[in-house]
């Protein structure tokens, strides 16, 4: 049986504005089995990113409860949410986010400055992890030396440098034309089938999303799953 | 020490703008540097005070003399140790820009009474035997090149001597020196003897008298002892610490701590609105970046470090080069100007004094982009990104 690596139980998840409440989320449940490789579709404001920020501890539920492995992170102080982060799930965002004043591998070691590594095997460790996205080759660049899709790969390695078990994915290649996307979405691939890293990704992309195992439909706070064609 | 790089890289991510925050912090500090060293001038003879040393004036005004009988009577005070006598000559070298105190003091009372004055024991003596001999302080004989044997012609401003002339012809019998950076040997001292005796007017008297009070003694009630004692004379007398003798003496020219304090003051204030405005735009820029740090798991408080880091570290690039190019200014002045302005000195303490305002106006000008990077919410900020 596979084991499941995140599992949301009745989550509901409202925001205040002005005097209106507005739900976002309504009573979802979700499992995420290890390994999956998971797209998450629907119009702009269904609830993608909110999902997407609930299962990285970057956002907390107003109801229900989020578990991912063996952390209950709905019940988590931000403190404790931080240091969650920094080891249990790598985040790829749409315009990459890559510090301008780091060259790509102090970018990918940012995460380590977090652990106990000496500054030798954080090179070493953002090294691999450069390595395998293919960028090894452009480790002293800046940000503004690369292409769209080398700083993607940055993020990535970035990503991945701290070996967490769950990849957050929003929108990771609409910023992309068609074909670097498609490279971007096969090395996802690969960290999936691979690295057996677990990945969720939103995006508005069909194309993107038939890469993944499965795709789930998100409208008006409620999810519709399809399997992958 | 780890995030150093970043802190580093982040500081300097707008090089014009931090390159004129770092000019202004450092214009700042230069400044710091010179009025600090020129307080420490005006206030110097207080910091070398000895705690066991009085000083005598006359009660109405320190320009009135005392009479010479008085020397006698103040040492027969009970707790009195031993006393000597000094008078203000106020005459230049040879043009009226070359101003230098100059003394006329009794050889041997006047050096026991001052051990960190150093001279040789010889030159002393030497000094003490001759009539028209003088000596002068180190800077002095290295800025005007004299050396023992030269004659030193002075030109008076108040003592006019008997035979009308005003100037004085002196022998450089000696030169002496003194180890505290603090204290000044840029003066003249010379016979007073040979000065009453040829001066045309004020025989007979001493500008103060300078006491050292025995150990077991208590300086308070030994100077009350005094005044009491010319109480009701023609000239009473005003008995108190050299300390705080030499503070009267230099609020002559004003309070010059109070004046250094307030142009400070003032350059600090501006120096914070700059630097807090600096680091304010810094911040404003790079929500998104903050709020991508804090998604990595940086927790608030490293944010808070990391953000304030950068705000003091500005701060400490642009005082430690205000600092150390106003040392070294403070070198070359002190060598300038040892006559007319000695004890031109950058305290270890002033120096202190000025690495806590680095940090404290690092932090002050920091704290508030730095809490509002802190307090970040990082779903709202991704999302204006």
């Amino acid at each position: 049986m596979t084991e499941i690596l995140a599992h949301l139980s009745g989550v509901n998840r409202t925001y205040q504005k002005g005097k209106e409440k507005v739900e976002v989320l309504h009573n979802l449940d979700l499992d995420i089995p290890q390994g999956d490789f998971v797209a998450i579709m629907g119009p702009s404001g269904s609830g993608k990113t909110t999902l997407l920020n609930l299962l990285g501890g970057l956002d907390k539920p107003s109801a229900g409860s989020v578990r991912v492995g063996d952390a209950e992170i709905s019940a988590m102080s931000n403190s404790q949410l931080s240091h969650w982060r920094s080891t249990n799930v790598g985040f790829i965002f749409q315009f990459y986010n890559l510090l301008p004043v780091l060259t790509a591998q102090r970018n990918v070691e940012l995460p380590l400055l977090l652990t106990k590594f000496n500054a030798k095997e954080r090179a070493r460790r953002a090294a691999i992890a450069l390595d395998i996205v293919g960028l090894s080759e452009r480790a002293k660049h800046y940000p503004r030396e690369l292409s769209g899709g080398q700083e993607q790969r940055v993020a990535i390695a970035r990503a991945i440098v701290s070996d967490p078990s769950l990849l957050l994915c929003d929108e990771p290649t609409g910023d992309l034309d068609r074909e670097t996307a498609d490279e971007i979405l096969k090395l996802l691939q690969l960290l999936n089938s691979e690295h057996g890293k677990t990945i969720v990704m939103v995006t508005h992309d069909a194309q993107a999303a038939s890469y993944a195992k499965r795709t789930l439909h998100c409208d008006k706070g409620t999810l519709e799953v399809r399997e992958a064609a | 020490m780890k995030y150093f790089r970043l802190v580093w890289k982040n500081a300097w991510r707008k090089k014009i703008r931090t390159s004129l925050t770092v000019l202004s912090v450092f214009v700042a500090f230069l400044l710091f540097a010179l009025l600090s060293a020129i307080g420490q001038a005006f206030e110097g003879g207080a910091d070398v005070a000895d705690a066991d040393r009085l000083v005598v004036i006359d009660k109405v005004s320190l320009i009135n003399s005392l009479p010479m009988s008085y020397l006698d009577r103040i040492a027969a005070v009970d707790g009195v140790q031993s006393v000597t006598h000094s008078s203000w000559f106020g005459g230049y070298y040879q043009d009226p820009r070359n101003q230098f105190a100059q003394f006329p003091v009794d050889p041997s009372s006047f050096m026991a009474m001052y051990p960190e004055y150093k001279i040789p024991r010889e030159q002393l003596d030497a000094w003490a035997k001759d009539r028209t001999g003088a000596i002068v302080g180190q800077e002095l004989a290295t800025q005007y090149g004299w050396k023992i044997g030269d004659q030193i012609p002075m030109q008076a401003t108040i003592w006019t001597k008997a035979d009308g002339g005003r100037t004085w012809e002196f022998k450089l019998d000696g030169i002496f020196s003194t180890d505290d950076p603090r204290g000044s040997a840029a003066m003249m001292l010379f016979q007073y003897d040979y000065f009453d005796e040829a001066r045309a007017f004020g025989k007979g008297t001493a500008g103060w008298y300078i006491l050292r009070v025995k150990p077991d003694a208590d300086p308070i009630q030994v100077a009350r002892t005094i005044d009491a004692q010319f109480a009701n004379s023609p000239s009473e007398t005003k008995t108190s610490t050299e300390a705080a003798f030499a503070q009267s003496f230099t609020k002559q020219f004003g309070n010059i701590a109070l004046i250094v304090s307030l142009i400070l003051g003032a350059v600090f204030f501006t120096l914070l609105l700059v630097s807090g405005n600096t680091m304010s735009q810094s911040v404003r820029e790079r929500i998104s970046e903050l709020a991508v740090l804090k998604t990595l798991g940086f927790d608030d408080r490293t944010v808070l470090g990391i953000v304030l880091s950068e705000s003091i570290l500005i701060m400490m690039v642009g005082g430690m080069l205000g600092l150390g190019v106003g040392w070294i200014a403070v070198q070359g002045l002190a060598k300038e100007l040892a006559s007319f302005l000695p004890g031109l000195f950058l305290s270890p303490a002033a120096m202190m004094l000025a690495v806590a305002f680095m940090v404290g106006a690092g932090i002050l000008a920091g704290i508030f982009p730095a809490l509002k990077a802190m307090r970040l919410s990082i779903v709202d900020a991704l999302a204006r990104a």
